[in-house]
Parts: C-alpha cells; sequence; structure tokens
C-alpha cells in the first residue's frame, strides 16, 4: 500500500515509538513526591523543554493535551473572554467549533487569509484571531507573521493552529509573534493522544478539564506520558525534503487532466488535486481499492466523505467536490510516487473520460 | 470477480456481502446516507439510519471487505423526497422506493460501481435474476411473502443485466437470518425495516405538510354528485381506495365509502363504493423488460405493493401504456402498475390520472 495520507495522521517514527516504549515502563505518575515520580516527571519535563525549544516558546508556557483539537479549545476559551472571535474561513473543525460565535474572515482562490479585510475588522471591539499556520487540505500557508503584527497593533490577540504545519517547516511562536500555538502529536509522527498548547510569555488560560490541577492548573488530568515522551522524540526529529516527490506527484497528476488547488505557498508534502467531472468520494475509493491510500474534504464520523468547507470558501465551485488530497508523510518513497501515479493514471483515463 | 454490495445495515444486505465474500469474490461495500440522520430520529428499524450505516462498517470490518460510504443525500431529497411531497399535494399516491431504486440506487450507485471497475452490483433484494433466451429477466422471489419485484419494476436491461439478487432464491427470512448468525454478523437478529425510511416515526404527513403546506389545507369529501358528506384535513392523507379517515363520509346512504378521487386543485376528496372503480387503466413512464409488445398481450397486474395480480390486457404506446382490467378495481394514481407473466416481471409503470 502506498500511504499519502499524512495529513490524517503520520506514520509513527522508530524513535517516537522507542521513547513511547520507554515512558509506558516508568510506573510512577508525575506528580507523586516519591522516587518513581521523579523519575516520571523527569520524562515529562524533559519532554516539555524539547517540545518548548523546538517550537519557540518558554517551559513554563508549555501546556500538554490529549492532542490538537484539545489545546485549540483550551485556547480559544481561554483567550476569548470579553473578545470577538474572528477565523479564517478555512480554519480546521477542531477551531470552528470551539467558538459558538464568529466572524470568517474570507481567504483568497488560493486560500490564503485577506489580511486587508482583518485590518478592517480588527479595527471594532477587542478580538481573538484564529488563523492556522498551513491548511489540512491543500496545505495552503497563511501568512501568520503578518497578522501577528496588525494584532498587536490592534491590541488584538492571535491564536495559531500549528498542527499541519509541525514538523513541516519552521515553526516557532515567538518568531510569529502570535499568542498561542496548538500542537498535535501524531501528525509530526508521534504516537496519537498527545499534544500541547504554547502560551506567550504574560497570556494564560483557564482549564477547561478542571480535576487535579496538573500542568499549572491549565489543564487536570494525569498526562498521558508515553504518548507525550513519544510526541517531544518525533518533534526534534529533522525531517526528510519531501518536496520533489510531492513535484513529481503533482506534476504527473496534472498530465491526466488533475486541477491543483491551493497556490504556490504551500506545504512541502501537500498537493490538493482536483478531477473535473469525477467525484472526490469516487477518486478516493477508486485510488483505495488500487491500494493507494489518499482522503477528501473531512472524515466524518461514519467515514462518508462531506464536501469540503475549505475549497467552498476559496470559491472552487464544483472542483469543491471533486478534489483529493494527496499529502505524503515522513518515510514517503519514489516507489510510492510511482504507485500513485500508476493508479492516478489509470483512474483518470477511466473516469475523466466517462465526465468530459 | 469484483462486486459492489449495497450495505443498507440491515441484515438482508449484511448477508449478501456476506455470501459473496464467502464465495471468493472481491466485495466493495457501499452504503448510502439518504438522509441526515440527525434530522430524522435515528431510531433502529428504518433504512440507512445514523446507526445502520455503523451497523453496515461494522459487518463489513467483520467480513474484512472494503466498505465507504457515499453521500447522496442531495439526489435523495431531489428524487425521492421532493418526489414524494410534490405527488402527494397533487393528489397522487407516491412509491419512494420506487423512485429510490430508479435514481439513487439503480443510476447512481450502479454508476460508482462500475465507475470502479466492478463486473456486477447486489442488492439485498428478495427478487430473482434469471438467466433467459432473450438475456436476464427479473422474477418474483422465491419466497412470495418477501417478493420486491413490484418496486424494481423500472429496472432497465442494462441495469438488470449488472444486478444480482443473491437472496431471491432464499425460501425464507428465517433462512437469511440463518446464514447472519452463521457468519458471525452481529444484525442477525436486527428488526425488519419497515414503512419509509426517512419517515420518523411514519408520519408520513406531517413530512408533506412541513414540504408542501398547500397539501395540509383542509377541504370538503363529496359524494360523485356533488354532495358534500364531511370535511378532511389536507388532501395529502388521502389515497384512491382508502376507508380509513373519512369521519362522516365514511357511511352513505347506509354503503361503506371509499376514496375515488383526490381532486388537489379544488381540495376535494371524492367518495362512493368501492365497487366504483374502473376497468381501463393509464400508464405513464413505463418500462419493458420485454421487447414492447406490438399488440395487447394478456398477462396479469399488481396495482399495490401487496395484493395478488388480476388478470388485465397491456396495449403499449410510445412511452405509457393502457391497461384493460378484467375485474375493475379502484388504482391509485402515483402508485406502479406491474406486469407478470407468472413470476416474471414484463414491465409496469405508474397509475396516471383519468
Amino acid at each position: 500500500m502506498a500511504y499519502l495520507d499524512a495529513n490524517a495522521t503520520e506514520p509513527l517514527r522508530p524513535e517516537a515509538r522507542a521513547a513511547l516504549l520507554a515512558a509506558l515502563d516508568l510506573m510512577g505518575n508525575p506528580a507523586s513526591v516519591h522516587a518513581a515520580g521523579r523519575a516520571a516527571r523527569r520524562v515529562l519535563e524533559d519532554a516539555r523543554t524539547a517540545i518548548a525549544a523546538r517550537f519557540g516558546a518558554r517551559v513554563e508556557n508549555v501546556v500538554f493535551t490529549s492532542g490538537g483539537t484539545e489545546a485549540n479549545t483550551l485556547a480559544i476559551a481561554g483567550l476569548s473572554a470579553a473578545r470577538r472571535v474572528i477565523i479564517g474561513a478555512t480554519e480546521h473543525d477542531a477551531v470552528r467549533a470551539a467558538a459558538p460565535r464568529t466572524e470568517i474572515l474570507p481567504v483568497d482562490a488560493d486560500g490564503t487569509a485577506d489580511l486587508d479585510a482583518l485590518a478592517r475588522s480588527l479595527a471594532g471591539p477587542p478580538a481573538l484571531v484564529c488563523l492556522m499556520l498551513a491548511n489540512n487540505e491543500t496545505g495552503t500557508l497563511q501568512p501568520v507573521a503578518n497578522a501577528a503584527a496588525l494584532c498587536r497593533r490592534h491590541a488584538a490577540l492571535l491564536h495559531v493552529d500549528a498542527v499541519q504545519a509541525a514538523g513541516r517547516m519552521e515553526t516557532s511562536l515567538a518568531a510569529l509573534g502570535a499568542n498561542s500555538m496548538a500542537l498535535s502529536s501524531h501528525k509530526l509522527g508521534g504516537p496519537k493522544g498527545a499534544g500541547a498548547l504554547l502560551l506567550a510569555p504574560g497570556y494564560e488560560v483557564a482549564a477547561v478539564i478542571r480535576g487535579g490541577g496538573q500542568e499549572r492548573g491549565r489543564r487536570g488530568g494525569t498526562p498521558a506520558l508515553p504518548c507525550i515522551a513519544g510526541f517531544a522524540a518525533a518533534a526534534t526529529l529533522p525531517r526528510p525534503d519531501l518536496r520533489p516527490m510531492r513535484d513529481a506527484a503533482e506534476a504527473h497528476a496534472i498530465r491526466c487532466g488533475a486541477v491543483v488547488l491551493g497556490g504556490n505557498h504551500r506545504l512541502s508534502n501537500t498537493t490538493c488535486l482536483a478531477l473535473p467531472g469525477v467525484r472526490a468520494d469516487t477518486q478516493v475509493i477508486a485510488l483505495d481499492l488500487a491500494g493507494v491510500a489518499v482522503s477528501a474534504g473531512a472524515a466524518c464520523s461514519s467515514g462518508k466523505v462531506a464536501r469540503s468547507h475549505v475549497l467552498d470558501a476559496m470559491g472552487a465551485g464544483a472542483l469543491a467536490g471533486e478534489a483529493i488530497r494527496v499529502s505524503l508523510p515522513w518515510n514517503a518513497g519514489w516507489h510510492d510516487v510511482q504507485a500513485f501515479g500508476d493508479a492516478y493514471g489509470a483512474m483518470a483515463a477511466r473516469l475523466a473520460k466517462r465526465a468530459a | 470477480m469484483r462486486i459492489v454490495a449495497a450495505m443498507s445495515g440491515g441484515v438482508d444486505s449484511s448477508v449478501v456481502a456476506g455470501l459473496l465474500h464467502e464465495a471468493g469474490h472481491e466485495v466493495v461495500g457501499v452504503t448510502l446516507q439518504l438522509y441526515d440522520h440527525g434530522a430524522a430520529t435515528g431510531r433502529r428499524g428504518a433504512c440507512c439510519a445514523g446507526q445502520d450505516i455503523h451497523d453496515a462498517r461494522n459487518v463489513a470490518d467483520r467480513l474484512g471487505i472494503p466498505h465507504y460510504v457515499i453521500d447522496a443525500q442531495a439526489r435523495f431529497r431531489s428524487a425521492v423526497i421532493d418526489d414524494f411531497a410534490d405527488s402527494y399535494a397533487a393528489g397522487q399516491t407516491p412509491v419512494p422506493c420506487v423512485r429510490c431504486n430508479m435514481s439513487v440506487k439503480f443510476t447512481d450507485l450502479l454508476t460508482l460501481a462500475r465507475d470502479l471497475g466492478a463486473e456486477a452490483m447486489a442488492t439485498g433484494h428478495y427478487v430473482r435474476r434469471v438467466e433467459g433466451v432473450g438475456g436476464p429477466e427479473l422474477h418474483r422471489a422465491a419466497d412470495p411473502a418477501r417478493d420486491q419485484s413490484w418496486f424494481l419494476f423500472a429496472t432497465t436491461h442494462d441495469q438488470l443485466a449488472f444486478s444480482r439478487f443473491p437472496l431471491g432464491g432464499m425460501p425464507g427470512k428465517d433462512a437469511v437470518r440463518g446464514h447472519a448468525a452463521r457468519l458471525g454478523l452481529a444484525v442477525s437478529a436486527k428488526p425488519d425495516s419497515q414503512d419509509i425510511c426517512f419517515v420518523p416515526q411514519g408520519s408520513y404527513a406531517d413530512l408533506v405538510a412541513r414540504l408542501r403546506p398547500d397539501a395540509n389545507e383542509a377541504g370538503d369529501i363529496m359524494s360523485r354528485d356533488g354532495r358534500v358528506l364531511g370535511r378532511h384535513a389536507g388532501v395529502a392523507r388521502y389515497t384512491v381506495g382508502q376507508q380509513r379517515a373519512l369521519g362522516a363520509a365514511s357511511f352513505d346512504a347506509g354503503q361503506r365509502q371509499a376514496v375515488l378521487a383526490v381532486d388537489a386543485g379544488r381540495r376535494r376528496i371524492v367518495v362512493g363504493p368501492r365497487t366504483a372503480g374502473g376497468d381501463r387503466i393509464r400508464l405513464r413512464e413505463v418500462n419493458w423488460l420485454i421487447d414492447p409488445p406490438a399488440l395487447p398481450i394478456c398477462c396479469t397486474v399488481k396495482l399495490r405493493a401487496r395484493e395478488t395480480p388480476q388478470p388485465a390486457a397491456v396495449v403499449a404506446t410510445q412511452g405509457s401504456a393502457a391497461v384493460q382490467l378484467d375485474t375493475p378495481a379502484l388504482a391509485a394514481p402515483g402508485q406502479a402498475c406491474v406486469f407478470y407473466d407468472g413470476d416474471r416481471v414484463l414491465g409496469g409503470g405508474f397509475i396516471d390520472r383519468e
């Protein structure tokens, strides 16, 4: 099988697996005062230090969570008090669902947020702005540093969903100048079940899950230490350059009739390919039956391929229902590109002809 | 061969997938999401609601076959639900299962199956596909109590050629449940689906009233000679041949009354004795599973889902047909009239207004 759905989840990195397995044997609770607790705490705090260093945050401002959704939820709940919430039109459901009433920041045809519209909106009452660093469906990168500067000028706060960007490009809370940032372990090759919220100095969130006051009172519950150890191990690894393979796969798809959505400023592992006239779910199924794993739109709990709000927001029209996402994992090889090319070519020859 | 199994999550289509898999075919399970199960009630017992989709996935996972959920809501809405409401508002009695088979299942899903390189599509319908000298024929199920051929009259030659109905020869539902239990499928004891899948709690009139408020306005119940016998609460609640819900109009001169006509334009229900039915029926959207006959044919016809076929002569005309019943009967516009030669389905059409 050629696994090309990294933006859904990355294969586990061996180093993360080793760290996870080692931490499984730590019997102590990091909150305990005895030696076993101290041993566990050391692993937890080493992980915190590694995450902080890697993503431009202070150690004391790294809050471990169960994953990206919880990190986004915690940030928005904590930073939106007495503020309007403005979110990009292509944000992930983890952000869209976390704020009940939001203003939507429009995007252009490439999916890039309209910062002029943001500037106009920020002239109003105090706001929390949520902008993703990289989009999960198209890979499109948002001008987050510019948005952060705008927010500072208008005394607005900026929360960055960096779940897809982290581990795939340089990602630093400090360098971006944002107020908070959400991360997910399994999107960067760590185990599923861990994530983090990074806070800029001076910004605080109240716990959504209170419990025993862990994580300095910001997130109750015993931390999932093995997952967090694996998360930190994966986060600190260098990443192979996937761009040549991605570009080759994309070029081949274009020759087969595909249209690339999402502009040129994208994650180097992601391509969003529309095949005019062919339903996205048909493409995903055809490729799956040919042994190539890709995805389309947002997977819902039934497994149904739902129409993409991201591509709709970009004004993709009918193509919004005809696009698949190909996202290369850290361990992709040229044989995967070959398998994708063969399967995509065969599919396009069979289906695009009928659609035409 | 690669074969797409239409899986509703019920016991029938689960057994279809299981039997084909057992026979060594490469089975691809597909479940159609037809409507928003959150908006309906999510109760068990109706097809393709939320729980049913999960049941279908679990069956596929248990069998170890790929399974996909297809969003068919927009098409189901336009081809089935809107037609359902519009028909009632026009004083007719729709058959949504036929419309669903014609559009979502045997057109769209069948096209998907072809697109996926499948050689056939299998469903859990209780009908038999028989290889005849002139190609595949559609026959009634072996179990007359389960036969669904009336609902599949509109299947075209091409669709029939591509379709498989592994349950058509089953002696009864117990046999199907036995297979489900033998295959270890958790749905083996699941209740049969009832009534219309997209109408929660069976109150179809409420759905029609929501979509077409005009069909819910009160009006008169009249005799054939123009006397007002009572009042009704919306034409959508009446079907030709119906005897209940007539209130004061249930009897006229001591004689039990039945609905003879639904005049949606004037919001009138016309009643009379059951014996007042005619012997000629005009059909529209006729589908033939034999070469359209040049001469009138003698066969049996079935005017409702559950009734015994009755003798008649059918005359084919361009796109339509005229039926001459041996014995007069009340035919409800919008319902199907299906032609049989013994067990074989020859064709059928929708009953048109007089």
